[in-house]
């Protein structure tokens, strides 16, 4: 018996989560979100996706060679090859693909010492790095054909939104009614449930809320940051959102903001991205905060339709700051303080 | 209902797992043949050692002599003669002489009649002189000699005394088996120091798990009419940890790197009460002591009243053995307790518990990379950034790491639990400390 026992430091016994229960966990939650994409978008999503996380794995394992690091078995590689997959237009070319993936991992994640030690979030830097690279290939946008495999292509609401909006006709009162004007008309129900075009992953708000909720329950994702995102963004497009129509203040349509575009993704699953989000609450709420309002600003007045993934990134910049700036409150601090102040 | 009191910031809530042995009545437990007395199971200096080999002690009779200002008496758990005298290492880690005893001859107490001595003459010198004799000290696993501790230096007073009756690690039940069948013994022991710390307000803490022992106490604090009070807590772990038990149970926060006595508080565990009220009464010094052992490898938990100098081994057999090959055996809690490798460790007055955990249980992974999550920071207890300090450590700035609050830690192994990239927080911890304090004494060498 006495070669098999374990001797070790207290705790002696532990939380049932680990780091590869957590990354599995994730992207089981996403899971159904990206069968509805490949249910939406046929045969050629799935190439995408797999794509993706052949690339993911592939160069992580590859690196993990060369550094002696074992660490594909973590699922880290395996959960940014599922997210790149969600955030790439079903018709885009795979060598795109295969570039975000590499760049992703090889250079945002490795060239800065691996897992846990990136300052952006891979997936996201890889979107961007082969959004702006291959910026045709990449808004290259699928109309939904669940069932038929002819391929249509059209765009999406947040583009012809802004395409629309650059010529706009004076009648409208909203974004849903420009889309009917546009000739591309759209429901609530329709971005709800993802009958639209888009990213393989991002269309279902749906079945990602479902997967959210999931995480937050088990604390994987923390409720902080998406409720100060999704809470400041909806008061963003409310209070200024109808400007744009001449309807004043209070008149933004925060329920067609809220469900289209990558936000639902952006805000459950990539801002929330433990290794690049700040430690403390009070650090997740003033980030959370900053995305919100990167996400309006960016999508209100930037040139692209969608801002998310911009938004996110540009706030993983602040993380080190932001957990510099709040700090813990330490036991027994108070006597201390009031001694001091005296 | 109203809202149980607890402590604020940080703590976990661990799965408590004390439903197999928390209705197990304390049974006596068997006596190995030698017992294996360490000469220092407490904090601070050994005892020094007052026989030799081939010297007959009797049951009770004086082994080691207090060594120091902070230490404890040590007394012969039962009759024999001593065989040797050897070096043995403790489940944490410290080597210390122990003395053998092979068991022989009569036992002076054990079947006799118990005494009961009135103390209610007796003066304050008199009870504090009976606790340092009888070699009493804190049985909630830190070992600290009690007498020191009701020693209050001059120029400060108790006025809350808190009997830490809260038992947060998980497994452990021997202070809710001793509530519940020693109540007026421990109601006694802490009216015994009552009249030595004469405090304003006595308040006795146990964590909302364990209301069959709050409504005990408080039936038996009535009928007596007792200057006393029970207060039910919420389930938290580290509630038994001196400052956060003082924080629910008064609201106040003891200054970081002060004592207690700093707000006029003084804790003692429940067991320790126990044993005081035996020391007074009954004039019986500390040489058994409750242990639970329990865990998932365990055939019956149980809580037993085991002699001090007991190997574990017997205890377990006393408990039916292993079910199943265990992954681990602890001395004490799981969130606190050390690892055994020799089912030859004696029991000593610190042993709350006998753990014997599966795999399953254990729930082991591999190490991975910091993921940043922050559930170091929000499940400390003191408020710190375990995952700053443990970095700190990493790259051997220990002294950045005491600026950020090293000292403040209590080990108390909450991060360690909740961190997903299972990074051994808290033994990164200890040795940063131990570097601190080599560091200062090569300081005041020079």
């Amino acid at each position: 018996m006495k070669e098999k026992i374990k001797i070790t430091s207290s705790p002696q016994f532990h939380h049932p989560q680990s780091t590869s229960s957590i990354m599995w966990t994730v992207s089981l939650c996403l899971l159904p979100a990206g069968l509805w994409g490949i249910y939406m978008f046929g045969f050629r999503s799935l190439l995408v996706m797999a794509a993706a996380i052949i690339a993911s794995v592939a160069t992580e394992a590859l690196l993990g060679l060369i550094n002696k690091d074992k660490t594909v078995s973590d699922g880290s590689a395996f959960l940014t090859g599922l997210l790149i997959g969600f955030n790439m237009p079903p018709a885009v070319p795979i060598y795109v693909v295969v570039v975000a993936s590499v760049f992703a991992i090889a250079v945002v994640k490795w060239t800065f010492g691996g897992l846990g030690a990136n300052w952006m979030n891979p997936a996201l830097a890889g979107r961007v790095f082969v959004f702006f690279s291959w910026t045709s290939g990449m808004t290259k946008w699928t109309l939904p054909h669940p069932g038929t495999i002819d391929a249509v292509s059209g765009p999406t609401p947040l583009g012809s939104l802004k395409t629309g909006l650059a010529s706009l006709t004076p009648s409208v009162q909203g974004p849903l009614d420009l889309l009917s004007a546009e000739g591309v008309p759209v429901s609530y129900m329709d971005l709800f449930l993802g009958r639209i075009p888009g990213c393989i992953g991002e269309v279902s708000a749906l079945l990602l809320i479902l997967g959210g909720l999931v995480l937050i329950i088990r604390k994987i994702v923390n409720w902080e940051i998406v409720v100060s995102y999704l809470g400041s963004f909806a008061l963003f497009v409310w209070v200024f959102g109808g400007f744009r129509y001449g309807t004043g203040l209070f008149t933004g349509d925060v329920l067609f903001h809220m469900l289209s575009g990558g936000l639902m993704l952006g805000a459950l699953f990539m801002a929330t991205d433990m290794v690049t989000s700040p430690l403390t609450s009070k650090g997740m709420i003033v980030y959370g905060i900053g995305c919100g309002f990167m996400t309006y600003l960016l999508r209100f007045f930037g040139s692209v339709p969608e801002g998310v993934s911009l938004a996110i990134i540009f706030m993983n910049i602040f993380v080190p700051l932001l957990n510099r700036a709040f700090q813990p409150e330490k036991f027994g601090m108070i006597a201390a303080e009031q001694e001091a102040g005296k | 209902m109203k809202r149980l009191n607890t402590f604020p910031k940080g703590g976990i809530h661990p799965r408590d797992c004390k439903e197999a042995s928390c209705d197990k009545v304390i049974q006596n437990a068997s006596m190995s043949n030698t017992a294996v007395v360490p000469l220092s199971q407490h904090i601070g200096a050994p005892a020094e050692c007052l026989v030799k080999k081939g010297d007959i002690v009797e049951e009770g009779q004086l082994l080691g002599k207090s060594g120091g200002f902070v230490s404890a008496n040590i007394h012969s758990p039962v009759p024999g003669e001593v065989k040797e005298i050897k070096n043995i290492f403790l489940p944490n880690g410290i080597s210390t002489p122990a003395v053998v005893i092979e068991m022989q001859g009569e036992f002076s107490r054990l079947g006799k009649a118990v005494p009961s001595i009135p103390w209610e003459g007796m003066s304050v010198e008199e009870l504090t002189a009976k606790v340092s004799e009888m070699g009493i000290v804190g049985q909630g696993g830190a070992t600290f000699p009690t007498h020191v501790k009701l020693a209050i230096p001059k120029g400060k007073t108790c006025e809350i005394f808190i009997i830490n009756a809260v038992e947060c690690e998980p497994y452990l039940t021997s202070d809710h088996r001793v509530m519940m069948e020693k109540g007026r013994e421990v109601l006694e022991g802490i009216r015994i120091i009552q009249k030595i710390l004469s405090p304003s307000r006595t308040v006795i803490g146990i964590e909302a798990n364990k209301m069959d022992a709050v409504e005990h106490l408080d039936t038996l604090i009535k009928q007596s009419g007792l200057n006393m009070e029970v207060m039910p807590l919420q389930v938290k772990y580290p509630q038994g940890a001196e400052k956060n038990l003082i924080k629910a149970v008064t609201g106040k926060e003891v200054p970081s790197g002060k004592l207690p006595l700093e707000l006029g508080v003084i804790n003692a565990n429940v067991g320790t009460c126990l044993s005081i009220y035996e020391a007074v009464v009954e004039d019986k010094p500390v040489i058994e002591r409750v242990v639970t052992v329990s865990g998932g490898a365990i055939k019956n938990p149980s809580n037993l009243k085991a002699r001090i100098g007991t190997s574990f081994r017997t205890l377990i057999e006393d408990c039916g053995g292993f079910s199943e090959e265990p992954a681990k055996i602890v001395a004490g809690g799981p969130m606190m307790g050390f690892t055994v490798y020799d089912l030859d460790t004696p029991v000593t007055k610190g042993t709350s518990g006998i753990l014997a955990l599966t795999d399953k249980e254990i729930k082991a992974a591999r190490q991975t990379a910091c993921l940043s999550c922050g559930r170091c920071l929000s499940s400390c207890p003191m408020g710190v950034n375990p995952t700053k300090i443990f970095k700190l450590i990493d790259n051997n700035m220990i002294d950045e790491a005491a600026e950020a609050g090293l000292m403040d830690c209590v080990e108390c192994g909450s991060c360690a639990f909740m961190c997903p990239a299972h990074i051994p927080l808290v033994q990164g911890f200890r040795t940063g400390k131990k570097i601190l304090r080599k560091n200062a004494m090569k300081k005041a060498g020079k």
